[in-house]
């Protein structure tokens, strides 16, 4: 099961344009933020920001649709976004709290909420939106991959970035160009070698473009909380869907990625432990 | 269920002639450990015998535990006895009612250890030899948390200066963690020892033989090990919010640490609960 446990797999997209203008793909995470939102189901959201339009990805509590789109597409560096998790309950007082959360962070929350170390905090989260990442990188990686590999004077021109197709992309000026993926392997954070997880395997809801056409989202529904606030915001005319059936390169391409993070990185865990350094010990 | 947590604690003390009583006892709590009113299926004698000792600490631990109101009258009432302690039932070797100690099936100890207080050194002593299990309740027991930073040179006592985790002078079996203890830690504890679920218990056990508590455990043995993903957690779990970010990596402010030990406790890559969080979200 290189994909976790789900109920449902398809592919989505939401309806709204002033959403899809700034999402990276299909807009699932700000739709379902937004409609969250605006329901009530939450009273704001812990996502990764980029305020300073830098690519440096800020941990930012949202409390409006506004602000969701504000911070809306992905960001392919680090964003400790669980640190702000703190703030939205304290500070802004929200008593029902979306995150929104690569495998990793997804992993750090359940476990928060298995062993609640912390008071009063995580139980206070009642959906978890997690993201399909292979890898993460540092900011010094990503400059490099402007300045260096793609010729850019700075990172900042570039007004989009992507993954897909084999490549990483910028966009500057409305001209896309693309870097090997292969060209980037060593410019990832170490502690992604480790990672196991590459769709999110204990979220509510799962989102990430791979296995759906440009413009579109892959969707695997997990828990029941995922499974009605996916199917209200659909029925709600936010989101629209299609089988994946009916969807290239589909679901097969999603399996192959996430075992292949799996064989890679439990290969790479075996090794360091062989070497006698230290790796996660999993109860 | 107390001799089955000895032997996984890897006690030597000899099995109590009550455990087949307390087996029983279980039973109907674990069928509705948070409702009221087993109390009548069993026999007094069969609850466990708790003790609570503070040392040196600020009482915020037994503040925690009496935070969970919703359970705390029927584990006080129905499933324990607590036999010894000042703060909740006024007995204490060198208080009014000086009298020996009681033998325990279960010490909870709160706050560091004074070596300069006779009588603190004492009644841990005496504890280990009286109790089946010691518990380090909170991060004072557990590290020394903010009483590492004691000085000395103060009223009452100027000679008192030095305060050492309980674990540097006894076994200890179990340890929780927190400036406080979170009060739904210590709710979900008391239900997994009434439940005998010892999968649960395993992480406090392992982290009894440890007594070293603070930012730079982050920095040690996570970030150093290459471990470490940036996803915010130990930012979550911080209670002075010492924990800054620096390139996606945590940045412990030392002006700010008490050394509670949470960080370290909390992060996703010194432990994983894969088993317990499945269970919890049947993913």
């Amino acid at each position: 099961m290189p994909l976790g446990t789900y109920k449902e797999a398809v592919s989505a997209r939401s309806t709204d344009s002033k959403i899809l203008d700034v999402s990276q793909d299909g807009g699932i995470v700000s739709a379902l933020l937004c409609y969250a939102i605006d329901e009530g189901i939450i009273e704001g959201a812990v996502v990764a920001g980029t305020p300073d339009d830098d690519w440096r990805p800020i941990p930012t509590v949202v409390t409006s649709s506004d602000e969701v789109i504000a911070a809306a597409g992905t960001k392919y560096s680090m964003s400790p976004t669980l640190s702000a998790l703190k703030d939205a309950v304290r500070q802004n007082g929200l008593e029902k709290v979306g995150v929104v959360a690569t495998p990793c962070q997804v992993q750090g929350l359940r476990k928060a909420k298995a062993y609640p170390f912390t008071r009063f905090v995580t139980e206070k989260v009642n959906l978890i939106i997690g993201i399909y990442c292979m890898e993460n990188f540092p900011m010094a990686s990503l400059d490099t991959f402007a300045t260096s590999k793609l010729g850019f004077d700075s990172l900042t021109e570039a007004s989009k970035m992507d993954i897909g197709k084999g490549k990483f992309w910028l966009t500057k000026d409305g001209e896309d160009k693309g870097l090997a993926i292969k060209e980037t392997h060593g410019y990832e954070q170490a502690g992604c070698n480790v990672c196991q997880d590459y769709v999110a395997e204990w979220a509510d809801v799962s989102t990430g473009s791979v296995g759906s056409p440009d413009g579109w989202s892959t969707v695997l529904v997990r828990t029941d909380d995922g499974e009605s606030v996916f199917k209200a915001a659909v029925d709600a005319g936010l989101i629209e869907t299609k089988p994946m059936d009916d969807v290239k390169p589909g679901l097969p391409l999603l399996e192959k990625l996430a075992k292949g993070k799996k064989d890679k990185n439990t290969a790479e865990r075996e090794r360091r432990a062989k070497m006698g350094v230290r790796i996660p010990t999993i109860y | 269920m107390f001799d089955k947590l000895k032997k996984a604690f890897g006690g030597s003390e000899e099995p109590k002639p009550k455990v087949q009583k307390e087996v029983k006892a279980a039973a109907p709590a674990k069928e509705e450990p948070k409702a009221a009113a087993p109390a009548e299926t069993k026999a007094a004698s069969s609850k466990p015998r708790i003790g609570y000792i503070h040392l040196s600490g600020c009482t915020g631990d037994a503040m925690s535990l009496t935070e969970n109101y919703d359970i705390l009258s029927t584990v006080l009432t129905d499933m324990v006895d607590i036999v010894y302690g000042q703060t909740l039932v006024d007995k204490w070797i060198h208080g009014t009612y000086a009298e020996e100690m009681p033998e325990m099936d279960v010490c909870l100890i709160e706050g560091s250890v004074c070596l300069q207080d006779e009588h603190s050194v004492h009644e841990l002593l005496t504890a280990r030899e009286k109790s089946g299990l010691i518990v380090a309740f909170g991060s004072c027991a557990v590290t020394g948390c903010f009483t590492t930073y004691a000085r000395g040179g103060q009223q009452a006592q100027p000679k008192h200066e030095s305060y050492l985790p309980i674990s540097s002078l006894v076994k200890v079996d179990a340890a929780l963690p927190g400036c406080p203890v979170a009060p739904e830690m210590i709710a979900k504890t008391v239900v997994a020892v009434c439940e005998g679920d010892l999968d649960y218990l395993k992480p406090a056990m392992d982290l009894a033989a440890c007594n070293a508590g603070c930012g730079c455990d982050v920095l040690t043995n996570v970030v150093r090990q290459g471990l470490c993903s940036g996803c915010g957690t130990c930012g979550l779990a911080c209670p002075t919010r010492a924990m800054g970010y620096s390139e996606g990596r945590p940045s412990c402010d030392r002006d700010r640490c008490i050394k509670c030990g949470t960080c370290y406790v909390m992060c996703p890559r010194s432990w994983l609960p894969e088993g317990r969080i499945k269970k919890e979200t049947g993913l």
